[in-house]
């Protein structure tokens, strides 16, 4: 039995380590796919030097993003059968069409056009150039959409009845991908991408106006990416809100161990507990920093309507309140500092100094990384706030378990530890360089030349290779 | 109706891992065959040759294997425990030679370090295929719905041949890939080395037909069994017609055929294997019918794939031909 915990703790850490590594690079490569897109359109329709210069930069950082996301993720799609085999075997005819269909309507668009956009503008010329690109953004959107629809699923599962086999059997799909919880959480998802990408397009570029390289590129980047911030930062708030209300309604013990909520409040008034250190053990928030009352309001919107706390749910069907407590306040945290930023950029662009307020620039760059952590503290927050289940309210974690020995799940553990740190580590070191890298010739000729109309638009004719006969004939 | 649609899908799966071995076949090839060619020169155009498609040729194996639990997700959650360290092995080869393909061109200084990742990566990726093919053919035990073998089954005499025998199969198809794609003295050491696979290929065969059958008599019926054993005859000699056009290809510079003709000998040896499963998906615990996913499982996901894979392959297609023609050095992408 001993052992047997032992398993499940491995094979769930190594569910964790790896899928949270996964999950930042889809973030980053979302945002930066449609930002190409704006980039190449933009591009073709003012014939501006800087929006080419700009594509290409970013084009080669997606490219190394990408190569990590995807070799990260066919990682997590064997990682089902591997470590959780009895997890596949019930929820596969579920969950399983969801992702054949990510498979193929976004994976194969990816790959299929990835080639095209980064290798292909003088094969194809920009017409199609400019398709292909835009293909490559939406198959990042529809993966987006396939892979939440199997993830909200197993948190508000319906549409679905069991089999003598114990198996998940659909019964309507269009319930299963519909369900509750899912245009919340798609929603919430894509923005956070498109403010992940913002914040790290708005900080490379405020790196480079710190320092006074590439001014025009890096003064376009920036304006582009705090008005993204400025814009997204509120929406998702307010995304996050309702996301927050539709958990209340169908996972209410998440919501209780995200306010620390230990105790019901029948006659409501339930505090908002800013800070403290929630002990599970003895059900007690310590040290608690909180607001009377507003944890109703928000909640319920109302003072007075009761609110349950975790005393309604039996001890062994808790999450666990101490990671969801902190993980929530950290999103929450960096989520403000987002509407901040965003706001201190509106105000800095309407007195005409968003490109030269240093003040600002620095900040910038230091909320680079906030949405990758933002986006981590969620998915703790939503994944460990699942527990028990995998399948919420159906399938125990613990049933889910391959029939594994715990040696096996720990020594694959260890190799995916040190082999992500030492590959993904050298791809973070490549893009933080390739950020930092920005040649600054051509630039000066355009400032001489003022806003170049012509040059690199220049339609070549779809290149029919003249060797092109030499297929071996 | 249900088994109808499982069959079906038994077919798409099979045809989705086809795609991969052929298609993966050939850029795990070039990481194998990195060792042979020592210059940067050589190694920068060997890897522009795949650069463009080879996401799009691994994307298939998430579609096997995404497929997989999809439609048989018994049989997904009894193979893959049962290979719980070859295909973790797999994982992480494929996760060096895939970050390759960027990181390479991203430093000087650890370009060795991303050259032997590419390089190793592919190979363990491959040997790693090969070993869970074999381990497949020997057969996985299955008690109430799980793997029920222990963690070292898959290491067989038997598994690690297989295992070999893939790495040459792979090292062929880029060898004659390269052959098809470069010009020069690149493609005349490819020509080279084409050959000697060629052979070493066709005796991997040999011995993998011959061995199988003492592994599991059951498979030599399937193949004498009517109407399989049509096919049994056939295989053995379109194998050799394969191999004669390999050689007359890489003799007379008629550059596509051999690699056309080293496909054929993996259809032909997909074919052969196919045979012998038949009507199980994990010999000799499930058949097709048993591990198959319910009936709206399999219906739904159908649709999207009947109107999807075709349209996959055509821009796929479209991909392979915006890169047509031969890749030289001072034209690389990157």
């Amino acid at each position: 039995m001993l052992e047997h915990l032992d398993a499940l703790l491995l094979a769930r850490l190594q569910f964790a380590f790896t899928i949270a590594f996964h999950i930042v690079l889809p973030a980053f490569t979302i945002g930066l796919a449609s930002y190409l897109f704006v980039l190449n359109t933009l591009w073709l329709i003012t014939k501006r030097q800087v929006y080419e210069e700009l594509f290409d930069f970013w084009k080669t950082i997606f490219a190394v993003a990408f190569a990590m996301g995807v070799v990260s993720g066919i990682v997590m799609s064997y990682q089902f059968g591997t470590n959780w085999s009895r997890f596949a075997d019930k929820a596969g005819p579920v969950i399983g069409p969801l992702m054949g269909y990510e498979v193929l309507t976004a994976f194969f668009l990816e790959a299929g056009f990835l080639g095209v956009m980064l290798f292909g503008l003088k094969r194809v010329g920009h017409g199609l150039h400019l398709f292909a690109t835009g293909m490559v953004a939406v198959g990042t959107l529809l993966s987006a959409t396939w892979i939440i629809a199997a993830n909200s699923w197993m948190q508000t599962p319906q549409g679905f009845g069991t089999n003598a086999a114990g198996q998940f059997v659909p019964l309507d799909w269009w319930a299963i991908i519909f369900n509750p919880s899912f245009p919340y959480r798609l929603v919430h998802m894509v923005l956070a991408a498109y403010l992940t990408t913002a914040l790290v397009v708005g900080a490379c570029g405020a790196w480079h106006l710190l320092k006074g390289t590439a001014l025009r590129r890096s003064a376009t980047m920036f304006t582009m990416a705090m008005g993204m911030v400025a814009v997204v930062a509120p929406l998702q708030i307010v995304a996050g809100d309702f996301h927050g209300l539709n958990t209340l309604e169908h996972q209410p013990a998440k919501i209780m161990a995200m306010e620390g909520h230990f105790e019901s409040h029948p006659e409501g008034r339930a505090p908002l507990i800013l800070f403290g250190l929630p002990d599970q053990q003895n059900k007690r928030v310590d040290y608690a920093i909180s607001i009377p009352g507003l944890s109703n309001l928000i909640l319920t919107h109302s003072w007075t309507k009761p609110l349950a706390g975790l005393d309604t749910i039996p001890d062994e069907l808790e999450p666990p309140v101490v990671v969801i407590f902190w993980s929530f306040r950290v999103m929450v945290a960096l989520g403000m500092a987002m509407l901040l930023l965003g706001l201190w950029s509106a105000v800095t662009w309407w007195r005409g100094r968003l490109t030269t307020d240093r003040w600002l620039h620095r900040a910038a760059v230091a909320m680079g990384p906030a949405g990758f952590l933002a986006v981590l503290a969620g998915w703790i927050t939503t994944e460990v706030g699942r527990q028990p289940y995998t399948v919420y309210g159906h399938l125990l974690t613990a049933d889910s378990l391959s029939p594994v020995a715990a040696p096996a799940v720990a020594a694959s553990l260890t190799a995916f530890v040190v082999v992500y740190f030492f590959v993904f580590g050298a791809g973070i070191f490549y893009i933080l360089r390739l950020m930092a890298r920005m040649p600054a010739e051509a630039e000066e000729a355009e400032l001489d030349k003022g806003p170049v109309r012509t040059a690199g638009i220049t339609p070549g004719p779809a290149q029919g290779n003249p060797q092109g006969g030499s297929h071996g004939h | 109706m249900g088994i109808d649609l499982a069959f079906i899908w038994a077919f798409l799966i099979a045809f989705a891992v086809l795609a991969y071995v052929v298609m993966d076949g050939f850029d795990l090839g070039i990481g194998i065959l990195f060792p042979f060619f020592r210059e940067k020169r050589d190694r920068d155009t060997m890897m522009n040759t795949v650069a463009p498609v080879w996401d799009g040729n691994e994307t298939w194996l998430v579609l096997g294997g995404g497929g997989l639990m999809a439609v048989f997700p018994l049989a997904y959650a009894v193979v893959l425990p049962a290979l719980y360290i070859p295909l973790t092995a797999m994982l992480l080869g494929l996760i060096f030679r895939g970050v390759a393909f960027e990181f390479r061109w991203r430093t000087e200084r650890w370009l060795p370090v991303w050259d032997w990742g590419f390089s190793i990566g592919s190979t363990v990726a491959a040997f790693s295929q090969g070993i869970a093919l074999g381990a497949l053919i020997e057969g996985i035990q299955v008690a109430d719905r799980a793997y029920a073998g222990g963690w070292w089954n898959w290491l067989t005499p038997f598994s690690v041949a297989t295992g070999v025998s893939l790495v040459i199969g792979y090292g062929l198809l880029g060898a004659t890939w390269l052959v098809f794609k470069t010009t020069d003295d690149l493609a005349d050491r490819a020509r080279h080395i084409a050959r000697r696979a060629t052979y070493l290929t066709l005796l991997g065969m040999g011995v993998f037909s011959l061995w199988t059958p003492l592994i599991g008599p059951h498979y030599l019926g399937r193949w004498l069994s009517f109407p399989a054993v049509i096919f049994s005859i056939l295989v053995p000699l379109l194998v050799l017609v394969c191999v004669a056009v390999i050689i007359s290809g890489l003799n007379s510079q008629k550059d596509l055929h051999p690699f056309l003709a080293s496909l054929g000998l993996f259809a032909l040896g997909f074919a052969g294997i196919g045979i012998s499963f038949y009507p199980y998906i994990v010999p000799p615990s499930l058949t097709i019918a048993e591990a198959a996913a319910p009936h709206a499982s399999l219906a739904f996901l159908l649709v999207g794939a009947l109107v999807l894979i075709p349209i996959i392959l055509a821009y796929t297609a479209y991909a392979y031909w915006v890169f047509r023609g031969k890749v030289r050095p001072e034209d690389g992408y990157h």
